[in-house]
């Protein structure tokens, strides 16, 4: 059964998925949560099957689809995805248990178990053209949730995130196309497979370019600075358990994208992009953390400072070293934790008062002390303090961008510390204080239902503060060959020089690269 | 005295003949027993039409079986030419039609099928576009152009609804005009060439090198004008969406795949051999056309509030994509080309056909035209499964993978990238990013808006029955599954189209 784990836990929420049709609407709960904590389950047996000493693919499947046009289903699972897929079906468990009272429910959870099809298997595909179907697969169920459960924006709100991701994924796709052509007239067949790919060196030229294609995809997906601004109308108009999955798991699509291709496939591209992005990644946080700031409505401090941390994530990615892309995944879970948490505290107070304006708020510490003390926790956890998840990542992150620049990271740092302000200030201005409301006087505290959700959150927050070397082992070792990778593939001096060169014994068959002329 | 002809049965090649014969006789036997017994009942002519289909798909099996083991075969004084091409384009002429005749099985009745005319003119419509497709001869296209092409102006006008009327009426005389052009561009070159067989004029241009490029050129644009008004080509489309507009769902559907495929192969005939020869002006020409079409239809697309309409424009989108194919003129574009028209009939058939079962004979009161948007809001909640079936057909022609037209893009753009043209790849990748937004415009209004009152659902089904249904699933199980079935057909089809030249 290990063989083919990756396929079932791809196909196993879909098929439920399809099951579900048949369920009475109101079992259909109850059926959610027993397939997606059995997902959740699987998941974890493959994190306990997965030798983390290994750095390369495990549990790896092949199915020829189109071998005519080199298109095969690859799947496997290494030390950068593992945890994005366990992330990724807890993040459907908790979402479907702490559903609170939704209209359509059922369509809700069939939308919700779809999803987890197309998220798990963007994370495992090793195929591009495969990873290529899961990525824009994962638009349909969101758009849905979204237009369907949405506020009064939520068409528009639906229609803009579809179209803005649609457009970046098509050039991408051309950027692929054009790939596979590179490696076809390199070796005489066509091959869409990632780690085929890997094998393949580029001309910095072709690089420069294939990189700019494949960007235009990632950065709509992250979302980078300029190209923000569906996200902001996303998660304001979308319904709580939209926005927590669409922060905690789909934005990692497009930091993951970059970990899995852009890295590794154009070195040298990459190092000739370090800056440019490195100043795209600090206005994005420095420029989210500012109109985070100046919002009235609390989802949507939420949404801008989540932004703004994904331009951490990616600062840290592009420092190319261990160091950096290590911190940068971590924080990729960190994040995901984190962010989910908080929109989850977002609708807990939506579901109460049906507002999310800060200023309908204020003192709600005295009405609500655990509610007050989840938020304190998850909000500490997001400005970065130490001993939270959010800390390793975002410390590593900056650790390893400072070996690239003193300055740029200096900025990043600073421009970390002042984002604490918003945080901090939306906190006060809800939770401290008398209150003033009349309508807040009689909250009712966060019910058992919440803190069944909330409380995981809040223990993984702090346990992989204290303690984050389970799942740094096997995310570095992954890591590390991957750097190595991109240091031997790489061709200009500026790439060799920035790309540190970390031991000989990982090996690449030298022989079998081919340039492409 | 004239000297005997002499020629031997055997050369002829009679059975060249024989996909093109059938239909015919079944038209005329459908007629015949119209005149023995008048007023039965339409199943039995959809039956007949059915099985005389069936057979001219089995002499297209056999000369694909022909094809394989013993290349192109010439017949009838070398006028009819079967070659790979010619074997593919029939399949889709033939399948499609398949698909296409159990529609008129409706619940409710309809004018026209109440005539068995008009079965018999669909049977002759079919041999006509068969000819168009398996012949070299510049003469035989233009008769089978215009069989086709006269018995398809009478099926619209058979709906009987001032529309239609005015629909067929604005066919013929557009496409008299286009008849009119291909003649004058055979006729130039004709006099060019002293043959109006294309290889011939292939052969006899490149013996004296192009040396009257000028009377080429004429020729050339009098055939693209033509060619252009039966594939819709901007700014040859303008009848398309009235005549959509007019005709029955079910015969936009088909109009909107057999006549183009037709077109197409007559296209790769004619304009890949000027292109490859470096009649730089066609490659220009055809660029702007291939980019205009597709930019420009998506644009009004965008605007239209009908969802037919819709589809009209996202179809002469389509065929500007597809055109590309002919610019590009490699093996694998011109595979491209047939991959991508086998599932897009699929899948268009399909969407056409979710408009037919809903085709209301009365408009109520609120509603303008036969589909407007307004009529599919909020269909998820009154009938979920059409919902989710007519969804699934718009995000495959907006080329959402693994649906079916995703193959058909994804082996065209690739076809851009390898053939060296990049910057039409890119401009063909945005245009379906444009396109997705009117077909998501419709699946909003199915999942995210309220029902008009009074709304049961009832009006989405009005016509099913089980022949329809039955249709409807098997073009959704093919957009769902496609992906098995593109390997196989990407091998096929690459192997008849290599072997024929192109």
């Amino acid at each position: 059964m290990l063989d083919h784990i990756l396929s079932i836990l791809i196909f196993f929420p879909a098929l439920a998925g399809i099951f579900g049709f048949v369920i009475q609407k109101d079992s259909i709960r109850a059926y959610g949560i027993a397939v997606s904590a059995i997902e959740f389950a699987l998941a974890l047996w493959l994190w306990f099957a997965f030798d983390s000493s290994v750095s390369g693919m495990q549990f790896m499947e092949q199915i020829a689809l189109i071998p005519a046009f080199g298109i095969n289903y690859i799947l496997g699972v290494d030390g950068i995805s593992l945890f994005i897929i366990i992330l990724a079906s807890f993040f459907t468990l908790i979402g479907i248990a702490s559903l609170g009272e939704t209209k359509d429910e059922k369509n809700m959870i069939i939308t919700l178990l779809f999803l987890q099809m197309t998220m798990i298997g963007v994370f495992v595909a090793l195929d591009a053209i495969v990873f290529y179907v899961f990525w824009e697969l994962s638009l349909v169920p969101m758009l849905y949730i979204i237009g369907a459960w949405g506020g009064p924006l939520r068409v528009y709100a639906s229609v803009k995130f579809f179209l803005y991701t649609f457009t970046g994924s098509l050039i991408m796709l051309v950027g692929m196309l054009f790939m596979a052509y590179f490696y076809y007239q390199a070796t005489g067949t066509w091959s869409f497979a990632i780690l085929d790919w890997y094998r393949l060196i580029l001309p910095e030229s072709f690089q420069l370019w294939l990189f700019v294609a494949f960007f235009f995809g990632f950065a709509i997906k992250v979302p980078m600075f300029p190209f923000h601004t569906w996200l902001p109308y996303a998660h304001g108009q979308a319904p709580t358990i939209g926005s927590v999955i669409l922060a905690a798991i789909l934005l990692k699509m497009g930091t993951y994208a970059f970990i899995r291709f852009s890295l590794p496939l154009f070195p040298d591209a990459s190092v000739f992009y370090m800056f440019p992005i490195a100043v795209l990644a600090i206005i994005m946080i420095i420029y989210t953390a500012m109109v985070a700031y100046a919002q009235k409505d609390i989802k949507q401090v939420v949404a801008y400072s989540s932004v703004s941390h994904m331009g951490v994530i990616i600062l840290g990615t592009f420092a190319l070293n261990v160091e950096g892309i290590s911190g940068s995944i971590f924080l990729m879970i960190g994040h995901g934790v984190v962010s989910g948490a908080l929109f989850l505290l977002v609708g807990v107070i939506y579901d109460r008062r049906h507002t999310k304006m800060m200023s309908e708020f204020g003192g709600l510490a005295h009405v609500m002390p655990r509610y007050a003390t989840l938020f304190g926790i998850m909000m500490m956890a997001s400005v970065g303090m130490p001993l939270t998840i959010n800390f390793v990542g975002e410390f590593l992150s900056l650790l390893g961008f400072y070996e690239q620049s003193h300055i740029l990271t200096l900025l990043a740092g600073i421009a970390i510390i002042v984002g604490a302000i918003y945080m901090l200030a939306a906190y006060k201005k809800m939770f401290f204080g008398t209150v003033t409301n009349e309508a807040n006087k009689n909250l009712p505290d966060v019910n058992k239902r919440e803190l069944v959700a909330l409380i995981p959150l809040v223990l993984i927050t702090i346990w992989l503060g204290v303690y984050p070397k389970p799942l740094l082992e096997p995310i570095n070792n992954s890591v590390e060959a991957i750097v190595q990778l991109m240091h031997d593939k790489s061709i200009t001096e500026e790439a060799k020089s920035r790309i540190p060169n970390l031991m000989s014994d990982i090996e690449i068959t030298r022989t079998s690269m081919q340039e492409v002329h | 005295m004239l000297a005997p002809v002499n020629v031997s049965l055997e050369s002829l090649n009679i059975m060249t003949l024989a996909p093109m014969l059938i239909p015919i006789i079944g038209a005329l036997l459908i007629l015949i027993i119209d005149i023995s017994k008048a007023n039965l009942d339409k199943t039995l002519y959809v039956m007949i039409s059915l099985l005389f289909l069936l057979l001219d798909l089995g002499t297209i099996v056999d000369s694909a079986g022909i094809f394989t083991a013993s290349g192109i075969v010439m017949g009838v004084f070398d006028m009819m030419l079967i070659d790979g091409l010619a074997i593919l384009a029939q399949f889709i002429i033939v399948g499609a039609s398949l698909l296409f005749i159990p529609l008129a099985l409706t619940h409710s009745r309809f004018h026209e099928f109440s005539y068995p005319e008009f079965f018999a003119l669909f049977l002759f419509m079919i041999s006509g576009f068969q000819f168009m497709v398996a012949t070299d001869n510049l003469i035989l296209i233009f008769v089978g152009l215009e069989t086709a092409s006269l018995a398809l102006y009478t099926l619209i006008a058979m709906h009987n609804r001032d529309k239609s009327f005015e629909a067929a009426v604005k066919y013929f005389t557009m496409g008299a005009l286009a008849a009119g052009f291909f003649s004058f561009g055979s006729m130039v070159f004709y006099a060019l060439t002293g043959s109006v067989e294309i290889n011939q004029i292939a052969a006899v241009l490149a013996a004296n090198n192009y040396a009257d490029i000028g009377y080429v050129l004429i020729g050339t644009a009098f055939l693209l004008g033509s060619i252009g008004f039966k594939v819709s080509l901007v700014p040859f489309h303008t009848w398309t969406p009235d005549v959509y507009e007019g005709s029955s769902a079910a015969l936009a559907g088909y109009m909107s795949i057999v006549p183009k495929i037709a077109a197409f192969i007559i296209a790769m005939r004619i304009f890949e051999f000027l292109i490859h020869s470096g009649v730089v002006w066609l490659e220009v020409i055809l660029y702007v056309g291939v980019v205009v079409t597709m930019t420009a239809s998506n644009m009004w697309a965008l605007v239209q509030s009908d969802v037919k309409r819709m589809l009209a424009y996202s179809s002469i989108s389509h065929a500007g994509f597809v055109m590309a194919a002919i610019l590009i003129g490699t093996t694998q574009a011109n595979s491209a080309l047939f991959l991508y028209w086998i599932l897009f009939s699929f899948t268009n058939l399909g969407a056409f056909s979710m408009l037919w079962i809903s085709r209301q004979k009365h408009l109520p009161q609120h509603q303008r035209t036969d589909h407007s948007y307004d009529k599919f809001a909020g269909m998820i909640k009154t009938s979920p499964i059409a919902s989710v079936i007519m969804a699934l057909f718009m995000l495959s022609l907006a080329g959402l993978p693994p649906f079916a037209l995703f193959w058909g893009k994804l082996y065209m753009i690739s076809s851009a990238v390898t053939g060296g043209y990049t910057v039409l790849a890119l401009i063909m990748a945005l245009n379906s990013a444009i396109a997705a937004y009117y077909y998501l415009k419709l699946i909003v209004y199915m999942f995210m808006k309220e029902p008009v009152v009074g709304n049961d659902g009832h009006v989405y089904v009005i016509n099913a029955t089980l022949a329809l249904k039955s249709i409807i699933g098997f073009a959704a199980v093919g957009t769902i599954f496609a992906i098995i079935a593109v390997n196989p057909l990407l091998e096929v089809i690459t192997t008849f189209v290599y072997n024929s030249g192109y």
